[in-house]
């Protein structure tokens, strides 16, 4: 089957695969010279992240749930949630979570294999998810440093009213803004916010064009495995650099090349050539399987064309851009905009705008047990879909980083047999 | 037993087995237009019910007495119970006695649960309370108080009248004299738990979540006074403290097994919602500023809000001390992310102070309960028997 979706080739590297590579090791570099330069660092979550404010003071984020993907994608995950549930964090919790304790008690060595800093403040930026308050409360305790703590409020009818955007400013100003005056020794500027905002917003362009690109067919992108790398950049450390501007500029130069030639998504594997199936995706990817995943998919000749996950950092594809005119009122709407902050209707609409504007033929929701934020009413979300679109929707279950709970075999057959339930109703109206 | 103490625990008995809700039903058939709101645990600003003349339910869920026919098949496999038995009260037609839900900010499940309420019934008042994580009078604060005039203003919608503020400062009168009442009730089990037995205290709580507060305030009042009269024995058991049940309940079958298990239950978290506050509520003065105020300075401490401080677990090593407790016994719901996250918070804080504890886990619909008398009575006997005390 490999063979005949995928033109076989050695690991292609594309220019933006390359830079991104290059960031991410610096990055994790820097972290490890943290300590010997001066630096300070403050440990945050990528929905609602503070990217720009942080580096605004000169402050490296280090963001633990990347941690734990990363430790996820090169097999250390395991090894990490053993660790910490032999601590006592229970089974039934988030893997992130137990990952990264885990890693803190083997020595916390990144997943590059550099040794991380401890951090100086742990900016908790309480968006999305409840899990986020209970992790940084547990790595306070861990590291007995200070916790500047956003409440970000829910958006239940998924609309941003004046008054969360007041609490959240307020919050930025009051508790966020003079913690991060204390830990790096430096005056709040402005100034220097916007300019980096401005960088976000002109990153933020380049990544819409590309996730929209998927619009195309065939589509140049799989917008949830290859996402998955294209939001790497813009939902971590380089949001406001000058880096991600130009990682996002090569970028869309490359999709805009593929384009031209009519070329699918880059795999692991090679171009993918046959698109047989356009689907959309709910749902984060499991890390531990990441590739064995990813290739059930495209053996079969399915690409993803949009995706929810590639939003948990920010909807800027529904227009949302960093505004370095209303600096502080932009970021509060960026936290309170991101995908797993909208109430379950909203999100409904949201995949379903993406199944008719990206003329998918199916949707899957990979359901993740450590994600309840993500998880709880995906079965809802799903009926309601179907009616909806009359677009019919697969569901399967994994994990975020816990390799237990991927059984390969049951998700392929899952995955074929959803695959092979398209293609007979393509038939079956063919045929009509 | 005394005639009245018998009719109370009867009538306790009947509200708490009672998963048609026909207390409620019955409430709202006395007058017309009456209304009833429901709310998920653990807090909601009940007196914003109760000030527009409509009745606050507590829903928590279906326990060991509903089978789940519909419920499971909007769940995953991991996602606790609560959730199920909720849905399936609601479909099955259980809860159409109610005019509206409100779904508090206690943890993922609950908040996607008012998302799905909304998409499961349309036309149905819906609303998710957004409890502030920011406890500044002037930032969590107001949060808090907008959010309570918009609870305040909707109330008085669907009830089609006015909340007046007479009314609303009547209301937290109301809820004071009953969070006094239980806080009594509590005392008073603390110093003789042999005259409260667990399974009596837990039915006169639960009874709080369907009764209107000044009918339950007399309830557990004449509770008190006619358990304590009893002449039960005190036994020589292990006092107790059990954490983790603020939301799911565990069956009552559950809560008898560890008092036969040999242990007091002297202090815990069941029902937490009813006696949210450690004091009073102004009863003068702006009554919307003074809810906001509790909130903000007077919330019991537990898993769902955050702790500023970074004292996790001070509160628990409080309530051993308070009442004089020999350990502690984490009781948690299975796949309930705040108590089961912060469980590895409180065991540290016990560790520190060397006090000894147990854990375990259930679901609401547990019926198998010998490993759990087993766990529970071995750690009673090693407190009894090997304590330097």
């Amino acid at each position: 089957m490999s063979g005949d979706a995928v033109k076989a080739s050695t690991v292609q590297k594309e220019q933006s695969m390359v830079l991104q590579k290059q960031l991410i090791g610096d990055y994790y570099d820097s972290l490890g010279r943290a300590r010997e330069e001066g630096k300070r660092v403050v440990s945050t979550f990528v929905p609602g992240n503070l990217t720009e404010l942080l580096r605004s003071f000169d402050l490296l984020p280090i963001l633990p749930e990347i941690n734990a993907l990363q430790s996820g994608m090169r097999k250390l995950s395991a090894n990490y949630i053993a660790e910490a549930e032999k601590h006592g964090h229970s089974e039934d919790v988030c893997t992130y979570v137990k990952c990264d304790i885990g890693m803190l008690k083997s020595g916390n060595i990144g997943p590059t294999g550099v040794k991380l800093p401890s951090p100086d403040l742990l900016l908790l930026s309480y968006t999305g998810c409840f899990t986020f308050l209970k992790w940084f409360e547990l790595l306070r305790e861990e590291y007995q440093c200070p916790v500047a703590m956003l409440h970000v409020p829910y958006l239940a009818n998924g609309r941003i009213e004046p008054h969360h955007v007041d609490y959240v400013v307020k919050q930025l100003r009051t508790e966020v803004i003079p913690k991060l005056e204390q830990v790096s020794g430096q005056r709040y500027d402005e100034a220097r916010l916007s300019e980096m905002l401005a960088l976000s917003a002109k990153a933020e362009d380049d990544f819409v064009w590309v996730l929209e690109s998927a619009k195309n067919e065939p589509s140049p992108i799989d917008a949830y495995f290859g996402g998955v790398y294209y939001i790497g950049p813009i939902f971590t450390a380089f949001r406001g650099t000058s880096e991600g501007v130009e990682y996002y500029r090569v970028l869309r130069e490359e999709i805009a090349e593929r384009i031209r030639l009519g070329l699918g998504p880059v795999t692991p594997e090679g171009t993918m050539e046959r698109q047989r199936y356009r689907l959309v995706v709910e749902g984060p990817p499991n890390w531990t399987s990441f590739r064995e995943f990813w290739k059930m998919f495209y053996d079969e000749g399915a690409v993803v064309v949009a995706s929810s996950y590639t939003k948990v950092g920010g909807l800027y594809d529904r227009g949302f851009r960093h505004d370095p005119n209303r600096p502080l009122e932009s970021l509060a709407e960026y936290c309170l905009g991101c995908y797993t902050n909208l109430g379950l209707p909203a999100r409904v609409d949201l995949l379903e705008r993406y199944i008719r504007e990206y003329r998918a033929d199916g949707f899957m929701i990979n359901s993740v047990k450590s994600c309840n934020s993500f998880s709880v009413g995906q079965l809802l979300m799903l009926r309601q879909l179907e009616q909806r679109t009359g677009v019919p929707g697969g569901f399967i279950e994994s994990d975020l980083v816990d390799p237990r709970y991927f059984s390969s075999a049951n998700i392929k057959n899952r995955i074929e047999s959803y695959l092979q339930m398209l293609e007979q109703r393509r038939t079956a109206v063919v045929t009509a | 037993m005394n005639p009245e103490l018998e009719q109370i625990l009867s009538r306790a008995q009947t509200l708490y087995e009672d998963v048609d809700y026909k207390a409620v039903a019955e409430w709202k058939s006395y007058a017309p237009g009456r209304r009833a709101i429901g709310y998920l645990p653990i807090y909601v600003p009940r007196e914003l019910i109760h000030a527009a003349g409509m009745l606050p339910v507590g829903i928590f869920g279906g326990g060991d007495r509903l089978e789940i026919i519909r419920g499971d098949a909007y769940f995953q496999s991991y996602i606790c119970h609560i959730p199920r038995s909720t849905v399936e009260l609601a479909l099955s037609g259980r809860l159409d006695v109610l005019d509206g839900m409100l779904f508090p900010s206690i943890c993922d499940v609950i908040r996607n649960l008012s998302g799905m309420w909304t998409m499961l019934f349309p036309g149905r008042y819906v609303r998710y309370v957004d409890l502030p994580q920011n406890y500044d009078a002037r930032v969590g604060g107001e949060f808090w108080r907008r959010e309570l005039t918009a609870i305040r203003e909707d109330m008085a919608r669907l009830a089609g009248g006015q909340i007046t503020d007479r009314n609303l400062r009547n209301s937290i009168r109301i809820y004071n004299q009953n969070r006094r009442a239980i806080r009594e009730l509590y005392q008073a089990r603390s110093e003789a738990p042999w005259l409260y037995p667990i399974a009596q205290v837990y039915a006169v709580l639960r009874a709080g979540s369907v009764l209107p507060p000044e009918e339950h305030t007399t309830m557990v009042r004449r509770y008190l006074e006619m358990a304590s009269q009893e002449s039960t024995l005190p036994e020589d058991r292990s006092r107790v403290v059990l954490t983790g049940m603020f939301c799911e309940q565990p069956p009552l079958a559950l809560l008898i097994t560890l008092e036969r298990a040999g242990c007091w239950i002297v202090d815990d978290d069941l029902l937490l919602g009813l006696r949210w506050f450690t004091g009073e509520v102004p009863e003068e003065g702006d009554a919307i500023e003074n809810l906001a105020q509790a909130y903000l300075t007077q919330s019991v401490p537990t898993a769902s809000c955050y702790a500023p401080d970074g004292q996790r677990g001070r509160w628990l090593v409080d309530a051993v001390r308070q009442n004089r407790a020999d350990g502690v016994i984490f009781c948690a719901p299975s796949f309930c992310d705040p108590a089961l996250l912060e469980q590895p918070m409180l065991v540290a804080a016990l560790e520190r102070e060397h006090i000894p504890h147990t854990q375990f886990k259930y679901s609401e619909d547990t019926g198998q309960f010998a490993v759990i008398r087993e766990q529970a009575g071995t750690f009673s006997d090693s407190i009894r028997l090997w304590s330097e005390a």
